[in-house]
């Protein structure tokens, strides 16, 4: 039990320091390059929204199905100040996207996002407010399990429809892009963007952090007694509603962050990546790399967007199929995911030195019994 | 009176589950309520935890009138429920289950920032002990024996430290000797609470109805009575144990 914890604990810090000191550190000896940096940026943004899934889906038992929407909502902010700012440093009034469809002055709710701290402040109160009125209605209805996650799945899609029009004045089918610096810095310098590629990662510690000390208190307790037996949580006098709300809300938070990291990191920031596709492979993410395990969810999207990146490059046809076959495999024989696998590896590993060591001291004790004969 | 309940009556398509004209219990009073099969006993309980709505009628406890309310409000009020198939939360530890159930603010930020605290833990040590799961603590719930499960969740229910306890069935699948440790606890329980347990194991009522045992047949509540009352009484012995009448010949 000790060396489990003490192992975990080990491999915790192994993890920090690859990716805080080992992979920046290869950078600047120029092996590693500028664009694989940016890559594990964008995917430690991934990995944040998961982190949001976990909560709600691993631990509350609420299968949410528009995580991406509000990872896009966080996007849309963020890249709604550096379009404008863009913009301005190319000293027209409009974005040329607004100028195409014949609008002649900035929509009343594109005003706000000129300024960076109250961009930074609504990518995370916009999905936080809407996840709110989302939550509050469906679980007002006491709505669970399959029919949550065909909903918030119908939501998705309806937003995504929602973003590609026009008329939205987000963009469009083409989204934001074209963007230039953020708080004066340009976004495609090398610096700016390790740089990044460390506030990404600070943020994910920091959202892990933070979700452990809520999976941990007593509020985290009652997120899985939700899960496991809701009734009687009901009957134990806890208004089930507000949990659900809080984690809810919570999750979407994260995955405001997260989108909020990751559009200045990619340039762009399109209604493709909120189409119920995007919420489903989050979904997939936490399952693959275990799901109701904070760093599952950090492994699996890790492990899911790398493995992406690989098999795209090498065959790009294959891909779905390979991510298929992998969740068949993980629903039918390892429903704890990777990391219950490496575990239940470990646990045989460490299960067989103990009988080594046990037979070992037996034929060692019959040794002793046959010289005394 | 710790409960009133007049003219209480519920159906289900068509099918009259309850129609109750009065009920009533006192304080600290412990009640057994049998009735065969579908007699409408969890029923009742449905409705005084706020599982089921009534068609009509009213049910007061402590002065409040509770139909209407919601489960968490009844809760509040002080009704503690025990459901026939035991309910708790298998995927926490026995001793987080009780630290769950335990009396306390349970709003959201509460529930954040709590901390517990030794006076807390030897609380919730001492209940472990009187429901005898002291060794298991740190199991998770899921893996306790079928009547361990039931003692966990009484602990529950009392840990919650209602006015009134909703026990239905606390011996179905036990053995004598824990069935006759529960009914002790019940006993014990009802020296501060209000309860009222359903229960079909004659022996097991026999060693608890230490004052009255209502009979619920068909939805209407037929008689009233000491154990001894009841067991004797004709109409019980034709309409609840049948002719036959082995059950109550053994006792």
């Amino acid at each position: 039990m000790l060396k489990a914890k003490s192992s975990s604990k080990l491999a915790t810090l192994l993890f920090v320091l690859f990716f805080a000191v080992a992979l920046p550190a290869g950078h600047w000896l120029g092996i590693v390059s500028v664009n694989t940096i940016s890559l594990w940026g964008r995917y430690f943004c991934f990995a944040i929204a998961a982190l949001g899934i976990d909560l709600v889906w691993g631990y509350t038992g609420i299968m949410s199905m528009c995580q991406a929407f509000f990872f896009c909502l966080g996007g849309y902010c963020m890249g709604m100040h550096l379009l404008l700012k863009a913009t301005a440093l190319q000293g027209q009034e409009l974005p040329a996207f607004m100028v195409w469809n014949n609008i002649t002055e900035l929509p009343f709710f594109w005003q706000p996002f000129n300024g960076f701290v109250p961009a930074l402040l609504l990518s995370l109160l916009v999905p936080a407010v809407v996840a709110f009125v989302i939550g509050y209605f469906v679980f007002k209805s006491r709505i669970k399990g399959v029919y949550m996650a065909i909903i918030t799945q119908a939501l998705a899609l309806a937003m995504y429809l929602l973003f590609l029009r026009n008329e939205t004045k987000l963009g469009g089918t083409n989204g934001l892009t074209n963007f230039k610096t953020l708080l004066g810095l340009d976004l495609y310098a090398p610096g700016v963007k390790v740089g990044l590629y460390f506030v990404a990662f600070g943020m994910l510690c920091l959202a892990y952090v933070a979700c452990r000390k809520i999976v941990g208190s007593k509020f985290g307790k009652i997120l899985q007694a939700i899960r496991d037996s809701e009734p009687r949580v009901g009957y134990t006098a806890y208004r089930v509603l507000h949990y659900k709300l809080a984690v809810f809300v919570a999750a979407a938070v994260l995955a405001g962050v997260a989108g909020m990291l990751y559009v200045p990191q990619t340039g762009i920031i399109t209604p493709g990546r909120m189409d119920v596709k995007a919420s489903v492979e989050m979904l997939m993410w936490v399952a693959l790399g275990g799901r109701g395990r904070l760093k599952g969810a950090i492994i699996g999207a890790l492990l899911v967007n790398c493995l992406y990146s690989f098999c795209t490059s090498l065959f790009p046809e294959g891909w779905l199929f390979i991510l298929g076959l992998l969740y068949v495999l993980t629903v039918l024989y390892f429903d704890k995911g990777f990391l219950g696998l490496l575990e239940l590896l470990f646990k045989a590993k460490r299960l067989k030195i103990a009988e080594s060591i046990k037979q070992k001291a037996k034929s060692h004790q019959g040794g002793y019994k046959y010289s005394r004969q | 009176m710790l409960l009133e309940v007049n003219d209480l009556a519920v159906a289900f398509g068509g099918v009259q589950a309850l129609d109750l004209e009065y009920f009533s219990l006192e304080d600290k009073e412990l009640r057994v309520v049998i009735g065969p099969n579908g007699a409408g006993k969890s029923t009742f309980m449905d409705i005084l935890c706020g599982k089921t709505q009534p068609d009509r009628g009213t049910v007061r406890f402590r002065e409040h009138s509770i139909t209407g309310l919601t489960e968490v409000q009844i809760a509040e009020l002080g009704i503690g429920r025990k459901f026939q198939q035991p309910s708790v939360f298998p995927g926490l530890t026995v001793f987080d289950n009780m630290v769950l159930a335990a009396r306390m603010k349970k709003d959201v930020f509460s529930s954040l920032f709590f901390k517990m605290t030794g006076e807390f833990k030897d609380k919730v040590h001492a209940m472990a002990e009187r429901v005898g799961l002291e060794n298991v603590l740190q199991q998770p719930a899921g893996a306790l024996s079928h009547g361990q499960k039931q003692w966990l969740e009484i602990a529950i229910v009392v840990l919650q430290d209602p006015q009134l306890l909703l026990i239905d069935e606390p011996a179905a699948g036990m053995s004598d000797r824990e069935t006759e440790k529960t009914g002790e606890l019940l006993l014990g329980l009802a020296e501060q609470h209000g309860v009222i347990v359903i229960e079909h194991d004659m022996h097991f009522v026999k060693q608890i109805a230490n004052r009255l045992v209502s009979v619920l047949v068909n939805g209407k509540l037929l008689m009233e009575g000491s154990f001894e009352e009841v067991r004797n009484d004709q109409r019980v012995i034709d309409c609840y144990l049948g002719r036959a009448n082995a059950q109550l010949e053994k006792v």
